[in-house]
C-alpha cells in the first residue's frame, strides 16, 4: 500500500529538506551520541577545483558521522547537494569509502555497524572525472563488503535526487528510504535528451521525471522500502527500523533472475505508462495509486 | 560516437576463447564463453553491439537493462559451480563499452538496479575469491565501466589511442563543464584525472599495468600470447593479496596522485578509533 499524501499535520512537521547535510546527518543519531569526523575544521579539501578556478569546500561537500541510532553502532555518510551538486570527487568519495570500510572492520571485530547514506547527488563531479569514477565504483565495493555484515540504508529526501553512478550505489544498498521529493535514477532528464533526442524524453516535462523518477513511482514499484514525508520524524523512525531490522534474507540488487523475468517481459516496442510496471512488479501498489 | 565500439571486444573474445557467441537464451550483446587460460578455465564475458537488440537505445554496444542482468546472471553462474571448490576459476571482463544506455525505458524499468545488480554479481565474486580480471580493448565509459569491468581486482588496458577510460565522453563532458573540447584536452594535460588519454589515467595508479599491441583489432600470435600472459600474471597476483580494492590507492601511482585519498582515509581512521 502506498501510504496516502498526509496533509492534515502539514503545518506541524519538522521538514528535513530545508536541514543542510550537516543538520540531516545529525538528526539521524541518539541524542548526544554523534561526532563528525574529518569535519570542515580539518579542512580536507579537493586538491583539484582550486587549480580550475572552482571553489573547494573544508568539506568537499561531505558530512561523516559516528555514533548510535536505535542503540546500535552506526555511521552516517551525507552529501550536501548544495555544494556542486552533490558530486563526487576524490575527497568526498574517500570519505564515504573510508567510512564504510571502517564500519566493516568494527563488524568484523564483533561491533556491528551500520551504515546511513544520505545520497543527493548528480553522480561524478566532472572536474575530477576519472577519480570520481573511481570513487564511485570503490564506495560500491565498500558496500557490497559492509553489507555481508551489517545493513547499509540509503535516504534520498530531495530536492538533488540521486543519480549518475551513486544510483548504482542506491541499488545495492539493503534498504532505500524514498520521499515524494525523491528522485532515483542512472540518467538524468537532460542527458538522455542529448545522447538520445528530445523524442525520447524531453526534459523539460517535469511531470515525467517524477512519474518514472519519482520516489512515490520506485516505492510502488517495489524499488524501494519506506515512502515517507518530508518530516524528519517520520525520516528517523524509517532508518531507526530498518537498523534494529537488520539484512534483509536476500539484497534487491541480488534477485537477478526476478529482475531478468521481469525484463524479458516487457514489450519493448513502445514507451510504457509508468503505472503499468506499477501494476507489473509492484508489491507496494494499490488500485486507488493509479491515479 | 566510436562506430568501432565492438570490433575489438569482439576480436579479443575470438582471440581469447576461440568464439564469438552469447550462450543459449542471452541476448546477442553478451558474449560469454569458458575457455582455457594457464592451468585455469576461465569465465570470459564481453558486452558487444547487436544492432536488433530488443532495446532501442542499447543496439550500438552500451550497457542496457538485458546486458546488465544477463552479465549478473553469468557471473552468478560460475560463482555457484565454485561454491564448494577451494581453488575459484578466474572471471576475465573484456571492455569494450560505449556507455550505459541512455533511454526512457531504461529509467521507466530501474536502470540503475539492473547496473548494481552487475556491480554485485563482480564484486560477490571478487570476494568469494575468484580472480576478475578487465582486460580493457577498446572504451570503458562511465556506467558501462561500472557495470562490466570496474569491480574487478586487477585491470589491465591497452595503451593506444583507441582505448579511453572516462566518467563521460568528452564532448558532453565538455558541454557542462561549460569549456570547449580543446580546452579540455589542454586541461587534460596538466590534470591527469581528466585526460582522455589512457598514458594518464595509468598515473591514477588504479590499472595494474598497460600493455601495448601494435594493431589490436588483428593481433599477432605472438601479441595474444603475451596479452594471454600478462592476463595470467594478474590473475597469480590477485589470488596472493587481499579481495578488495585497498591496490587502487596503495600503488605507486596511487601514491603520487591520490594523495587526497590517502589524507582523508589516515584522518578518518584515526579520528574513528578516538571517537
Amino acid at each position: 500500500m502506498i501510504p496516502s499524501r498526509d496533509r492534515t499535520n502539514f503545518l506541524n512537521r519538522q521538514s528535513f529538506l530545508e536541514l543542510d547535510a550537516r543538520g540531516r546527518a545529525a538528526s539521524l543519531f541518539d541524542e548526544g551520541t554523534s561526532r563528525e569526523l574529518v569535519g570542515p575544521f580539518d579542512r580536507v579539501e579537493s586538491p583539484w577545483l582550486a587549480i580550475q578556478d572552482v571553489t573547494p569546500q573544508e568539506d568537499d561537500g561531505c558530512v561523516v558521522m559516528k555514533g548510535k541510532i536505535a542503540g546500535k553502532a552506526s555511521v552516517v555518510v551525507a552529501l550536501e547537494g548544495a555544494f556542486q551538486g552533490g558530486s563526487m570527487g576524490e575527497v568526498s568519495g574517500e570519505k564515504m569509502t573510508a567510512a564504510l570500510d571502517l564500519a566493516c572492520a568494527d563488524s568484523e571485530k564483533g561491533v556491528p555497524t551500520s551504515a546511513v547514506i544520505l545520497l543527493e547527488t548528480g553522480g561524478v563531479r566532472l572536474q575530477e572525472a576519472n577519480l570520481g569514477l573511481a570513487s564511485v565504483a570503490e564506495i560500491m565495493a565498500s558496500i557490497l563488503t559492509l553489507r555481508k555484515h551489517a545493513p547499509v540504508i540509503c535516504v534520498s529526501a530531495g530536492t538533488v535526487g540521486c543519480f549518475g553512478g551513486m544510483a548504482f550505489a542506491a541499488g545495492l544498498s539493503s534498504y532505500i528510504v524514498l520521499t515524494r521529493e525523491a528522485r532515483l535514477g542512472l540518467n538524468g532528464p537532460e542527458v538522455i535528451e542529448q545522447e538520445s533526442g528530445i523524442d525520447e524524453w524531453d526534459s523539460g516535462d517535469r511531470a515525467l521525471v517524477f512519474a518514472i523518477n519519482g520516489g512515490e513511482q520506485r516505492y510502488a514499484m517495489g524499488l524501494a522500502d519506506a515512502l515517507v514525508e518530508d518530516d524528519t520524524p517520520q525520516i528517523v523512525n524509517a532508518v531507526r527500523r530498518f537498523i534494529a531490522k537488520g539484512l534483509p534474507p536476500i539484497h534487491r540488487s541480488s534477485q537477478v533472475e526476478l529482475y531478468r523475468r521481469r525484463i524479458g517481459a516487457l514489450d519493448t516496442s513502445r514507451q510504457w505508462d509508468p503505472s503499468e510496471l506499477r501494476r507489473a512488479w509492484g508489491t507496494n501498489g494499490s488500485k486507488e495509486d493509479n491515479r | 560516437m566510436n562506430i568501432f565500439t565492438g570490433v575489438r571486444g569482439t576480436a579479443w573474445f575470438r582471440v581469447l576463447t576461440g568464439q564469438a557467441a552469447a550462450m543459449p537464451g542471452d541476448p546477442h550483446s553478451v558474449l560469454t564463453a569458458d575457455a582455457p587460460l594457464g592451468t585455469d578455465h576461465a569465465r570470459f564475458l564481453c558486452v558487444v553491439p547487436d544492432p536488433h537488440a530488443r532495446f532501442p537505445c542499447a543496439r550500438q554496444g552500451q550497457v542496457g537493462l538485458e546486458e546488465a542482468y544477463t552479465l549478473a546472471s553469468r557471473v552468478r553462474e560460475v560463482i555457484e559451480l565454485d561454491k564448494n571448490t577451494a581453488t575459484k576459476r578466474p572471471i576475465i571482463a573484456i571492455v569494450d563499452v560505449k556507455s550505459q544506455a541512455y533511454g526512457r525505458r531504461e529509467e521507466t524499468a530501474a536502470i540503475f538496479l539492473a547496473g548494481a545488480a552487475a556491480a554485485d554479481a563482480y564484486g560477490s565474486a571478487r570476494l568469494a575469491g575468484h580472480p576478475v580480471i578487465a582486460l580493457v580493448v577498446g572504451h570503458a565509459i562511465s556506467g558501462g565501466f561500472l557495470t562490466h569491468g570496474y569491480q574487478a581486482n586487477r585491470i589491465l588496458a591497452f595503451d593506444d589511442d583507441g582505448v579511453m577510460i572516462h566518467a563521460m565522453h568528452r564532448e558532453a563532458a565538455a558541454r557542462i563543464t561549460r569549456r570547449s573540447v580543446e580546452e579540455l584536452d589542454k586541461l587534460g594535460k596538466t590534470i591527469a584525472p581528466l585526460s582522455y588519454d589512457i598514458k594518464d589515467y595509468a598515473k591514477l595508479g588504479l590499472l595494474y599495468k598497460l600493455l601495448h599491441v601494435e594493431n589490436p583489432e588483428t593481433p599477432s600470435a605472438n601479441e595474444i600470447l603475451t596479452v594471454k600472459n600478462e592476463v595470467i600474471a594478474a590473475i597469480a597476483d590477485a589470488r596472493s593479496k587481499p579481495v578488495d580494492l585497498r591496490s587502487r590507492r596503495e600503488s605507486p601511482g596511487a601514491l603520487q596522485t591520490r594523495k587526497g585519498t590517502i589524507l582523508v582515509r589516515a584522518k578518518l581512521e584515526e579520528q574513528w578509533r578516538q571517537a
